[in-house]
Protein backbone atom coordinates (compact mmCIF):
# COMPACT_ATOMS: atom_id res chain seq x y z
CA UNK A 1 0.00 0.00 0.00
CA UNK A 2 1.17 3.54 -0.64
CA UNK A 3 2.96 5.49 2.06
CA UNK A 4 0.25 8.12 2.22
CA UNK A 5 -2.43 5.56 2.94
CA UNK A 6 -0.31 3.90 5.61
CA UNK A 7 0.38 7.23 7.24
CA UNK A 8 -3.30 8.16 7.16
CA UNK A 9 -4.21 4.83 8.74
CA UNK A 10 -1.72 5.39 11.53
CA UNK A 11 -3.17 8.81 12.29
CA UNK A 12 -6.79 7.65 12.03
CA UNK A 13 -6.08 4.69 14.28
CA UNK A 14 -5.17 7.18 17.02
CA UNK A 15 -8.06 9.55 16.38
CA UNK A 16 -10.55 9.03 13.58
CA UNK A 17 -12.41 12.23 14.33
CA UNK A 18 -9.72 14.55 12.98
CA UNK A 19 -11.05 16.80 10.23
CA UNK A 20 -9.95 15.97 6.70
CA UNK A 21 -8.17 19.30 6.42
CA UNK A 22 -5.99 18.46 9.38
CA UNK A 23 -5.21 15.00 8.01
CA UNK A 24 -4.08 16.62 4.77
CA UNK A 25 -1.89 19.14 6.59
CA UNK A 26 -0.32 16.50 8.80
CA UNK A 27 0.61 14.29 5.87
CA UNK A 28 1.71 17.20 3.69
CA UNK A 29 -0.74 16.61 0.82
CA UNK A 30 -3.68 18.51 -0.64
CA UNK A 31 -7.21 18.12 0.65
CA UNK A 32 -8.16 16.30 -2.55
CA UNK A 33 -5.31 13.81 -2.30
CA UNK A 34 -6.11 12.99 1.30
CA UNK A 35 -9.81 12.62 0.52
CA UNK A 36 -9.09 10.36 -2.44
CA UNK A 37 -6.72 8.16 -0.43
CA UNK A 38 -9.30 7.70 2.31
CA UNK A 39 -12.17 7.10 -0.13
CA UNK A 40 -10.05 4.47 -1.85
CA UNK A 41 -9.43 2.65 1.42
CA UNK A 42 -13.12 2.80 2.31
CA UNK A 43 -14.09 1.44 -1.10
CA UNK A 44 -11.60 -1.41 -0.89
CA UNK A 45 -12.73 -2.34 2.59
CA UNK A 46 -9.40 -1.44 4.20
CA UNK A 47 -11.30 0.92 6.45
CA UNK A 48 -14.49 -0.84 7.53
CA UNK A 49 -15.86 1.66 9.96
CA UNK A 50 -14.95 4.46 12.36
CA UNK A 51 -15.90 3.32 15.83
CA UNK A 52 -14.80 4.29 19.33
CA UNK A 53 -12.85 2.01 21.64
CA UNK A 54 -15.11 1.53 24.64
CA UNK A 55 -14.18 0.38 28.09
CA UNK A 56 -17.49 -1.33 28.95
CA UNK A 57 -16.31 -2.04 32.46
CA UNK A 58 -16.78 1.63 33.20
CA UNK A 59 -20.39 1.58 32.01
CA UNK A 60 -23.47 0.31 33.80
CA UNK A 61 -23.95 -2.39 31.21
CA UNK A 62 -23.76 -5.95 32.55
CA UNK A 63 -21.74 -8.16 30.31
CA UNK A 64 -19.76 -11.40 30.29
CA UNK A 65 -17.13 -12.30 27.77
CA UNK A 66 -15.56 -15.64 26.95
CA UNK A 67 -12.94 -16.97 24.60
CA UNK A 68 -14.20 -20.25 23.18
CA UNK A 69 -12.01 -22.77 21.43
CA UNK A 70 -13.98 -24.79 18.92
CA UNK A 71 -13.02 -28.01 17.17
CA UNK A 72 -14.91 -28.70 13.96
CA UNK A 73 -14.95 -31.17 11.09
CA UNK A 74 -14.04 -29.25 7.95
CA UNK A 75 -16.41 -29.76 5.07
CA UNK A 76 -15.50 -30.95 1.64
CA UNK A 77 -15.07 -28.05 -0.85
CA UNK A 78 -15.75 -25.38 1.74
CA UNK A 79 -13.11 -26.11 4.35
CA UNK A 80 -13.76 -24.07 7.47
CA UNK A 81 -15.47 -21.12 5.81
CA UNK A 82 -19.00 -22.44 5.87
CA UNK A 83 -18.94 -23.43 9.52
CA UNK A 84 -17.19 -20.19 10.44
CA UNK A 85 -20.01 -18.30 8.80
CA UNK A 86 -22.67 -20.33 10.61
CA UNK A 87 -20.95 -19.32 13.81
CA UNK A 88 -20.22 -15.66 13.13
CA UNK A 89 -23.83 -15.01 12.20
CA UNK A 90 -24.77 -15.30 15.87
CA UNK A 91 -25.05 -11.84 17.49
CA UNK A 92 -23.33 -13.11 20.62
CA UNK A 93 -20.17 -13.85 18.63
CA UNK A 94 -17.97 -10.76 18.43
CA UNK A 95 -14.86 -12.21 16.76
CA UNK A 96 -13.98 -15.42 14.98
CA UNK A 97 -10.48 -16.57 14.06
CA UNK A 98 -9.28 -19.69 12.22
CA UNK A 99 -6.34 -20.97 14.24
CA UNK A 100 -3.37 -23.26 13.82
CA UNK A 101 -2.78 -25.79 16.60
CA UNK A 102 -4.92 -27.93 18.87
CA UNK A 103 -8.29 -26.48 17.88
CA UNK A 104 -9.72 -24.83 14.78
CA UNK A 105 -11.72 -21.73 15.57
CA UNK A 106 -11.32 -19.19 18.34
CA UNK A 107 -14.38 -17.12 19.23
CA UNK A 108 -14.84 -14.07 21.37
CA UNK A 109 -18.39 -14.32 22.66
CA UNK A 110 -20.33 -11.80 24.67
CA UNK A 111 -23.61 -12.09 26.59
CA UNK A 112 -25.41 -10.10 29.30
CA UNK A 113 -25.05 -12.81 31.94
CA UNK A 114 -23.11 -15.96 32.63
CA UNK A 115 -26.24 -17.99 32.32
CA UNK A 116 -27.02 -16.67 28.90
CA UNK A 117 -23.50 -17.28 27.72
CA UNK A 118 -23.61 -20.87 28.97
CA UNK A 119 -26.96 -21.25 27.28
CA UNK A 120 -25.47 -20.02 24.01
CA UNK A 121 -22.68 -22.59 24.16
CA UNK A 122 -24.85 -25.53 25.09
CA UNK A 123 -27.82 -24.90 22.83
CA UNK A 124 -26.55 -22.92 19.86
CA UNK A 125 -22.86 -23.64 19.44
CA UNK A 126 -22.37 -27.25 20.56
CA UNK A 127 -25.42 -28.39 18.67
CA UNK A 128 -24.05 -27.41 15.27
CA UNK A 129 -23.48 -30.71 13.48
CA UNK A 130 -19.85 -30.06 12.47
CA UNK A 131 -18.78 -28.87 15.93
CA UNK A 132 -16.98 -31.73 17.67
CA UNK A 133 -15.90 -30.00 20.86
CA UNK A 134 -15.64 -26.67 22.69
CA UNK A 135 -13.64 -25.22 25.58
CA UNK A 136 -14.93 -22.02 27.17
CA UNK A 137 -12.63 -19.57 28.99
CA UNK A 138 -14.30 -16.67 30.75
CA UNK A 139 -12.60 -13.28 30.56
CA UNK A 140 -11.96 -11.94 34.05
CA UNK A 141 -10.35 -8.62 33.17
CA UNK A 142 -9.32 -6.82 30.04
CA UNK A 143 -5.92 -5.13 30.38
CA UNK A 144 -5.15 -4.20 26.81
CA UNK A 145 -7.08 -4.44 23.61
CA UNK A 146 -6.28 -3.30 20.06
CA UNK A 147 -3.04 -1.83 21.33
CA UNK A 148 -4.78 0.32 23.91
CA UNK A 149 -3.95 -0.15 27.57
CA UNK A 150 -7.20 0.20 29.46
CA UNK A 151 -5.93 1.43 32.80
CA UNK A 152 -3.29 3.73 31.37
CA UNK A 153 -2.38 6.81 33.38
CA UNK A 154 -2.07 9.75 30.99
CA UNK A 155 -0.20 11.95 33.40
CA UNK A 156 2.52 14.06 31.79
CA UNK A 157 5.65 13.76 33.87
CA UNK A 158 7.65 16.40 32.01
CA UNK A 159 8.75 19.77 33.34
CA UNK A 160 6.35 22.36 31.96
CA UNK A 161 9.08 24.72 30.84
CA UNK A 162 12.55 23.77 29.74
CA UNK A 163 14.97 25.53 27.46
CA UNK B 1 32.41 42.88 60.01
CA UNK B 2 29.62 40.48 59.06
CA UNK B 3 30.23 37.41 56.93
CA UNK B 4 29.11 37.96 53.35
CA UNK B 5 29.02 34.76 51.30
CA UNK B 6 28.66 36.48 47.96
CA UNK B 7 31.93 38.34 48.41
CA UNK B 8 33.71 34.99 48.13
CA UNK B 9 32.10 34.00 44.87
CA UNK B 10 33.59 34.06 41.42
CA UNK B 11 32.47 37.32 39.80
CA UNK B 12 32.38 35.97 36.25
CA UNK B 13 30.05 33.18 37.29
CA UNK B 14 27.91 35.49 39.42
CA UNK B 15 27.45 37.73 36.41
CA UNK B 16 25.99 34.99 34.22
CA UNK B 17 22.22 35.57 34.27
CA UNK B 18 19.96 32.77 35.44
CA UNK B 19 17.72 31.23 32.83
CA UNK B 20 14.81 33.61 32.18
CA UNK B 21 12.12 30.98 32.06
CA UNK B 22 11.91 30.20 35.74
CA UNK B 23 9.06 32.62 36.35
CA UNK B 24 6.93 30.98 33.66
CA UNK B 25 7.55 27.71 35.36
CA UNK B 26 6.37 29.04 38.71
CA UNK B 27 3.20 30.61 37.32
CA UNK B 28 2.32 27.61 35.13
CA UNK B 29 2.66 25.30 38.13
CA UNK B 30 -0.35 27.00 39.72
CA UNK B 31 -2.61 26.49 36.66
CA UNK B 32 -4.01 22.99 36.37
CA UNK B 33 -5.58 23.71 32.97
CA UNK B 34 -2.52 25.25 31.43
CA UNK B 35 -1.24 23.60 28.27
CA UNK B 36 2.49 23.71 27.97
CA UNK B 37 4.23 24.22 24.67
CA UNK B 38 7.23 25.16 26.77
CA UNK B 39 8.60 21.67 27.23
CA UNK B 40 11.97 20.72 25.81
CA UNK B 41 11.72 16.97 25.51
CA UNK B 42 9.83 14.23 23.66
CA UNK B 43 6.27 13.33 24.68
CA UNK B 44 7.11 9.68 24.09
CA UNK B 45 8.42 7.65 26.94
CA UNK B 46 11.53 5.57 26.34
CA UNK B 47 10.63 2.48 24.25
CA UNK B 48 9.79 -0.49 26.48
CA UNK B 49 12.56 -2.78 25.25
CA UNK B 50 15.10 -0.13 26.25
CA UNK B 51 13.62 0.30 29.73
CA UNK B 52 13.56 -3.45 30.10
CA UNK B 53 17.24 -3.80 29.24
CA UNK B 54 18.10 -1.45 32.11
CA UNK B 55 15.82 -3.32 34.53
CA UNK B 56 17.44 -6.63 33.63
CA UNK B 57 20.87 -5.13 34.08
CA UNK B 58 19.97 -4.06 37.61
CA UNK B 59 18.51 -7.49 38.38
CA UNK B 60 21.67 -9.12 37.05
CA UNK B 61 23.70 -7.13 39.54
CA UNK B 62 25.45 -4.86 37.05
CA UNK B 63 25.99 -2.19 39.65
CA UNK B 64 29.67 -1.36 39.19
CA UNK B 65 31.60 1.48 37.56
CA UNK B 66 32.30 1.13 33.88
CA UNK B 67 35.45 2.23 32.09
CA UNK B 68 35.90 6.02 32.26
CA UNK B 69 35.24 6.11 28.54
CA UNK B 70 32.01 4.13 28.87
CA UNK B 71 31.26 0.46 28.11
CA UNK B 72 33.36 -0.67 25.16
CA UNK B 73 30.37 -2.40 23.52
CA UNK B 74 28.48 0.87 23.71
CA UNK B 75 31.33 2.85 22.18
CA UNK B 76 31.61 0.27 19.41
CA UNK B 77 27.90 0.54 18.80
CA UNK B 78 28.13 4.36 18.77
CA UNK B 79 30.98 4.22 16.25
CA UNK B 80 28.93 1.86 14.05
CA UNK B 81 25.94 4.17 14.37
CA UNK B 82 27.93 7.27 13.39
CA UNK B 83 29.26 5.37 10.39
CA UNK B 84 25.88 4.06 9.26
CA UNK B 85 23.81 7.18 9.87
CA UNK B 86 26.26 10.03 9.27
CA UNK B 87 29.19 8.53 7.34
CA UNK B 88 31.58 9.46 10.13
CA UNK B 89 34.45 7.21 11.13
CA UNK B 90 35.64 7.16 14.74
CA UNK B 91 37.79 4.67 16.60
CA UNK B 92 35.69 3.36 19.52
CA UNK B 93 38.91 2.85 21.48
CA UNK B 94 40.02 6.47 21.60
CA UNK B 95 37.68 8.74 19.67
CA UNK B 96 34.34 8.12 21.39
CA UNK B 97 33.55 9.24 24.95
CA UNK B 98 30.28 8.45 26.71
CA UNK B 99 29.06 11.48 28.70
CA UNK B 100 26.31 12.47 31.11
CA UNK B 101 24.04 13.90 28.44
CA UNK B 102 25.09 16.14 25.60
CA UNK B 103 25.20 18.73 28.37
CA UNK B 104 28.42 17.33 29.78
CA UNK B 105 29.77 17.07 26.25
CA UNK B 106 29.26 20.80 25.68
CA UNK B 107 31.03 21.58 28.93
CA UNK B 108 33.98 19.28 28.22
CA UNK B 109 34.50 20.55 24.69
CA UNK B 110 34.59 24.15 25.86
CA UNK B 111 36.87 23.43 28.80
CA UNK B 112 39.59 21.67 26.84
CA UNK B 113 39.74 24.39 24.19
CA UNK B 114 39.52 27.65 26.04
CA UNK B 115 42.51 29.48 27.40
CA UNK B 116 41.75 32.60 29.47
CA UNK B 117 40.33 35.29 27.20
CA UNK B 118 39.72 33.03 24.19
CA UNK B 119 36.58 33.84 22.23
CA UNK B 120 33.96 31.39 21.08
CA UNK B 121 31.33 32.26 18.49
CA UNK B 122 27.82 31.38 19.62
CA UNK B 123 25.17 31.65 16.90
CA UNK B 124 21.86 32.76 18.38
CA UNK B 125 19.00 32.12 18.92
CA UNK B 126 20.29 28.85 20.35
CA UNK B 127 20.17 26.49 23.28
CA UNK B 128 20.79 28.26 26.57
CA UNK B 129 23.90 26.41 27.74
CA UNK B 130 26.54 27.49 25.27
CA UNK B 131 27.29 31.06 26.31
CA UNK B 132 27.32 30.30 30.07
CA UNK B 133 29.49 27.25 29.33
CA UNK B 134 32.03 29.45 27.57
CA UNK B 135 32.17 31.78 30.58
CA UNK B 136 32.49 28.91 33.06
CA UNK B 137 35.47 27.73 31.04
CA UNK B 138 37.07 31.17 31.34
CA UNK B 139 36.38 32.33 27.81
CA UNK B 140 34.33 35.02 26.16
CA UNK B 141 31.12 34.13 24.34
CA UNK B 142 30.57 36.17 21.19
CA UNK B 143 26.92 36.02 20.13
CA UNK B 144 26.34 35.93 16.39
CA UNK B 145 22.76 36.73 15.36
CA UNK B 146 20.85 34.69 12.84
CA UNK B 147 17.36 35.40 11.58
CA UNK B 148 14.63 34.14 9.30
CA UNK B 149 16.16 35.91 6.30
CA UNK B 150 19.11 33.49 6.44
CA UNK B 151 17.02 30.51 7.57
CA UNK B 152 18.24 30.99 11.13
CA UNK B 153 21.65 29.58 10.31
CA UNK B 154 25.14 30.93 10.60
CA UNK B 155 26.47 32.57 7.44
CA UNK B 156 30.12 32.90 6.38
CA UNK B 157 29.68 36.69 6.35
CA UNK B 158 28.50 36.70 9.97
CA UNK B 159 31.48 34.55 10.96
CA UNK B 160 33.90 36.88 9.20
CA UNK B 161 32.32 39.87 10.96
CA UNK B 162 32.67 38.29 14.39
CA UNK B 163 36.05 36.62 14.13
CA UNK B 164 39.05 38.19 15.86
CA UNK B 165 42.54 36.83 16.44
CA UNK B 166 41.26 35.60 19.81
CA UNK B 167 38.55 33.44 18.30
CA UNK B 168 39.32 29.83 19.12
CA UNK B 169 36.14 27.97 18.31
CA UNK B 170 32.61 28.17 17.01
CA UNK B 171 29.47 26.43 18.23
CA UNK B 172 27.46 24.88 15.43
CA UNK B 173 24.01 24.26 16.92
CA UNK B 174 22.13 22.54 14.09
CA UNK B 175 19.44 21.24 13.89
CA UNK B 176 18.64 24.20 16.04
CA UNK B 177 16.74 24.60 19.26
CA UNK B 178 14.67 26.90 19.23
CA UNK B 179 14.34 27.80 15.55
CA UNK B 180 14.38 24.40 13.81
CA UNK B 181 16.96 25.75 11.36
CA UNK B 182 19.28 23.23 9.69
CA UNK B 183 22.36 23.48 7.52
CA UNK B 184 22.12 22.05 4.03
CA UNK B 185 25.17 20.85 2.11
CA UNK B 186 25.71 24.13 0.32
CA UNK B 187 25.64 26.16 3.53
CA UNK B 188 27.95 23.65 5.21
CA UNK B 189 30.47 23.81 2.39
CA UNK B 190 30.69 27.59 2.58
CA UNK B 191 31.06 27.55 6.35
CA UNK B 192 33.65 24.78 6.32
CA UNK B 193 35.82 26.82 4.00
CA UNK B 194 35.76 29.79 6.35
CA UNK B 195 36.37 27.64 9.43
CA UNK B 196 39.49 26.20 7.85
CA UNK B 197 40.60 29.58 6.60
CA UNK B 198 40.16 31.16 10.03
CA UNK B 199 41.56 28.09 11.78
CA UNK B 200 38.55 27.58 14.07
CA UNK B 201 37.65 24.47 16.02
CA UNK B 202 34.01 23.50 15.57
CA UNK B 203 31.83 22.26 18.41
CA UNK B 204 28.94 20.71 16.54
CA UNK B 205 25.89 20.00 18.73
CA UNK B 206 24.03 17.40 16.69
CA UNK B 207 21.66 16.18 19.40
CA UNK B 208 18.66 16.70 17.09
CA UNK B 209 20.30 15.02 14.08
CA UNK B 210 17.70 12.23 13.93
CA UNK B 211 14.89 14.78 13.94
CA UNK B 212 15.51 16.26 10.52
CA UNK B 213 12.56 16.51 8.15
CA UNK B 214 14.03 17.14 4.72
CA UNK B 215 14.88 14.51 2.13
CA UNK B 216 18.64 14.58 2.51
CA UNK B 217 18.56 14.25 6.29
CA UNK B 218 21.18 15.52 8.67
CA UNK B 219 24.69 16.13 7.35
CA UNK B 220 27.49 16.46 9.88
CA UNK B 221 30.03 19.20 9.27
CA UNK B 222 32.72 16.67 10.20
CA UNK B 223 32.14 14.89 6.87
CA UNK B 224 33.33 17.92 4.89
CA UNK B 225 36.89 18.16 3.59
CA UNK B 226 39.32 19.40 6.23
CA UNK B 227 36.70 19.35 8.97
CA UNK B 228 36.97 15.95 10.70
CA UNK B 229 40.22 16.86 12.40
CA UNK B 230 38.90 20.17 13.73
CA UNK B 231 35.41 19.12 14.81
CA UNK B 232 34.05 17.85 18.11
CA UNK B 233 30.71 16.20 17.47
CA UNK B 234 28.28 16.23 20.38
CA UNK B 235 25.32 13.90 20.35
CA UNK B 236 23.14 11.94 22.74
CA UNK B 237 20.14 9.74 23.33
CA UNK B 238 17.78 12.29 24.89
CA UNK B 239 15.92 13.45 21.81
CA UNK B 240 16.33 10.67 19.24
CA UNK B 241 15.38 7.85 21.59
CA UNK B 242 13.20 9.75 24.07
CA UNK B 243 15.72 9.21 26.86
CA UNK B 244 16.08 12.64 28.49
CA UNK B 245 15.99 11.46 32.10
CA UNK B 246 18.65 8.81 31.55
CA UNK B 247 21.30 11.49 30.98
CA UNK B 248 23.14 9.71 28.18
CA UNK B 249 25.25 11.52 25.64
CA UNK B 250 28.52 11.08 23.78
CA UNK B 251 31.35 12.92 22.13
CA UNK B 252 33.15 11.96 18.95
CA UNK B 253 36.39 13.73 18.14
CA UNK B 254 40.00 13.09 17.15
CA UNK B 255 41.95 11.20 19.81
CA UNK B 256 44.00 14.23 20.82
CA UNK B 257 40.79 16.04 21.85
CA UNK B 258 39.02 13.00 23.27
CA UNK B 259 41.94 12.09 25.43
CA UNK B 260 41.87 15.45 27.24
CA UNK B 261 38.09 15.47 27.51
CA UNK B 262 38.28 12.04 29.08
CA UNK B 263 40.84 13.35 31.55
CA UNK B 264 38.37 15.92 32.91
CA UNK B 265 35.53 13.40 32.73
CA UNK B 266 37.61 10.85 34.63
CA UNK B 267 38.38 13.22 37.49
CA UNK B 268 34.98 14.89 37.75
CA UNK B 269 32.42 12.25 36.73
CA UNK B 270 34.28 8.92 36.76
CA UNK B 271 31.84 7.37 34.29
CA UNK B 272 28.31 7.86 32.96
CA UNK B 273 25.68 5.86 34.90
CA UNK B 274 25.91 2.17 34.07
CA UNK B 275 22.22 1.43 33.54
CA UNK B 276 21.93 4.43 31.24
CA UNK B 277 24.74 2.96 29.19
CA UNK B 278 23.05 -0.43 29.07
CA UNK B 279 19.83 1.22 27.93
CA UNK B 280 21.67 3.23 25.29
CA UNK B 281 23.37 0.07 24.05
CA UNK B 282 19.99 -1.61 23.69
CA UNK B 283 18.63 1.41 21.79
CA UNK B 284 21.45 1.23 19.25
CA UNK B 285 21.55 -2.56 18.92
CA UNK B 286 17.83 -2.90 18.32
CA UNK B 287 17.84 0.12 16.06
CA UNK B 288 20.54 -1.32 13.84
CA UNK B 289 18.69 -4.65 13.69
CA UNK B 290 15.25 -3.29 12.89
CA UNK B 291 16.22 -0.36 10.68
CA UNK B 292 15.70 2.31 13.38
CA UNK B 293 11.98 1.74 13.71
CA UNK B 294 11.56 3.54 17.03
CA UNK B 295 13.31 6.62 15.71
CA UNK B 296 11.43 6.51 12.43
CA UNK B 297 8.04 6.29 14.11
CA UNK B 298 8.74 9.15 16.45
CA UNK B 299 10.14 11.29 13.65
CA UNK B 300 7.03 10.69 11.54
CA UNK B 301 4.80 11.64 14.37
CA UNK B 302 6.75 14.86 15.05
CA UNK B 303 6.74 15.66 11.36
CA UNK B 304 2.92 15.44 11.19
CA UNK B 305 2.58 17.79 14.12
CA UNK B 306 5.26 20.09 12.72
CA UNK B 307 3.26 20.62 9.52
CA UNK B 308 0.15 21.26 11.57
CA UNK B 309 1.84 23.90 13.72
CA UNK B 310 3.38 25.82 10.85
CA UNK B 311 0.08 25.97 9.00
CA UNK B 312 -1.83 26.98 12.12
CA UNK B 313 0.49 29.90 12.85
CA UNK B 314 0.45 31.03 9.24
CA UNK B 315 -3.36 30.81 9.23
CA UNK B 316 -3.31 33.18 12.22
CA UNK B 317 -1.53 35.64 9.96
CA UNK B 318 1.82 35.25 11.72
CA UNK B 319 5.13 34.83 9.96
CA UNK B 320 6.35 31.35 10.66
CA UNK B 321 9.69 30.06 9.49
CA UNK B 322 9.45 26.45 8.39
CA UNK B 323 11.55 24.45 10.84
CA UNK B 324 13.29 21.46 9.25
CA UNK B 325 14.75 20.04 12.43
CA UNK B 326 14.17 19.43 16.17
CA UNK B 327 10.62 19.70 17.54
CA UNK B 328 9.96 23.40 17.89
CA UNK B 329 8.35 26.14 15.84
CA UNK B 330 9.55 29.68 16.22
CA UNK B 331 6.81 31.97 14.88
CA UNK B 332 7.08 35.75 14.88
CA UNK B 333 4.63 37.45 17.22
CA UNK B 334 2.28 40.17 15.96
CA UNK B 335 3.86 43.61 15.86
CA UNK B 336 1.65 45.33 18.41
CA UNK B 337 4.30 46.71 20.72
CA UNK B 338 4.67 43.69 22.98
CA UNK B 339 8.05 42.14 23.66
CA UNK B 340 8.14 38.38 23.29
CA UNK B 341 8.38 38.08 27.06
CA UNK B 342 5.29 40.26 27.57
CA UNK B 343 3.49 38.27 24.89
CA UNK B 344 4.26 35.00 26.66
CA UNK B 345 3.30 36.40 30.06
CA UNK B 346 -0.09 37.51 28.79
CA UNK B 347 -0.61 34.30 26.83
CA UNK B 348 -0.08 32.37 30.03
CA UNK B 349 -2.24 34.61 32.24
CA UNK B 350 -5.09 35.12 29.79
CA UNK B 351 -5.12 31.85 27.87
CA UNK B 352 -3.23 29.42 30.06
CA UNK B 353 -0.81 28.44 27.34
CA UNK B 354 2.91 28.25 28.03
CA UNK B 355 5.31 29.32 25.29
CA UNK B 356 8.92 30.38 25.71
CA UNK B 357 9.95 33.93 24.74
CA UNK B 358 12.53 33.94 21.95
CA UNK B 359 14.81 36.09 24.09
CA UNK B 360 15.47 33.09 26.35
CA UNK B 361 17.73 31.93 23.51
CA UNK B 362 19.60 35.19 22.98
CA UNK B 363 18.67 38.78 22.24
CA UNK B 364 18.20 38.01 18.57
CA UNK B 365 15.23 35.84 19.55
CA UNK B 366 13.20 38.99 20.29
CA UNK B 367 9.96 39.12 18.33
CA UNK B 368 9.55 35.34 18.38
CA UNK B 369 8.21 32.64 20.66
CA UNK B 370 9.21 29.00 20.85
CA UNK B 371 6.44 26.41 20.82
CA UNK B 372 7.28 22.76 21.24
CA UNK B 373 5.09 20.39 19.26
CA UNK B 374 6.11 17.24 21.12
CA UNK B 375 2.68 17.23 22.73
CA UNK B 376 -0.49 15.19 22.26
CA UNK B 377 -2.49 16.22 19.22
CA UNK B 378 -5.67 17.12 21.09
CA UNK B 379 -3.71 19.40 23.41
CA UNK B 380 -1.86 20.98 20.49
CA UNK B 381 -5.13 21.72 18.76
CA UNK B 382 -6.58 23.24 21.90
CA UNK B 383 -3.43 25.32 22.49
CA UNK B 384 -3.42 26.57 18.89
CA UNK B 385 -7.05 27.51 19.29
CA UNK B 386 -6.31 29.53 22.40
CA UNK B 387 -3.32 31.24 20.77
CA UNK B 388 -5.45 32.15 17.72
CA UNK B 389 -8.09 33.72 19.96
CA UNK B 390 -5.40 35.59 21.88
CA UNK B 391 -3.77 36.93 18.72
CA UNK B 392 -7.18 38.00 17.41
CA UNK B 393 -7.93 40.17 20.42
CA UNK B 394 -4.52 41.85 20.57
C1 LIG C 1 20.49 21.86 21.44
C2 LIG C 1 20.59 21.07 22.69
N1 LIG C 1 21.77 20.57 23.05
C3 LIG C 1 21.90 19.84 24.18
C4 LIG C 1 20.83 19.60 25.01
C5 LIG C 1 21.06 18.79 26.25
O1 LIG C 1 20.76 17.47 26.03
P1 LIG C 1 21.11 16.29 27.03
O2 LIG C 1 19.80 15.83 27.60
O3 LIG C 1 21.74 15.22 26.19
O4 LIG C 1 22.03 16.81 28.06
C6 LIG C 1 19.57 20.09 24.65
C7 LIG C 1 18.40 19.86 25.53
O5 LIG C 1 17.38 20.49 25.44
C8 LIG C 1 19.45 20.85 23.47
O6 LIG C 1 18.26 21.35 23.09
Amino acid sequence: MQNLQMELLQILKEDCRLPLEQLATMTGVSLEEAAAAIADMEKKGVILRYSPVINWDKTARERVEAMIEVRVTPQRDQGFDAIAERIYRFDEVKSVYLMSGAYDLLLLVEAPTLKELAFFVSTKLSTLETVTGTATHFVLKRYKSEGIIFEDGKEDKRLVVMA
Amino acid sequence: MSFSPSSYLNQEILNVPKSGIRKFFDVAQTMPNAISLGVGEPDFITPYHIRNAAINSILDGETQYTSNWGLLELRQEIAAYMKERYHLTYDPGKEVLVTVGASEGIDLALRILINPGDEVLVPQPSYVSYAPGVVFAGGKAVPVSTDASNNFVLTPEAVLDAVTEKTKAVILPYPNNPTGGILDREALEKLAKIFVEKDLIVISDEIYAELTYNKEGHISIATLPGMWERTIVINGFSKAFAMTGWRMGYLCAPAAFCDVMCKIHQYTIMCAPRQGQVAALQALRRGREDGWQDVEQMRNSYNQRRRLMVKAFRDMGLECFEPLGAFYVFPAIPKVGLTSEQFCERLLKEMEVVAVPGTAFGESGEGHIRCCYATALDLLNEALDRIARFVQKL
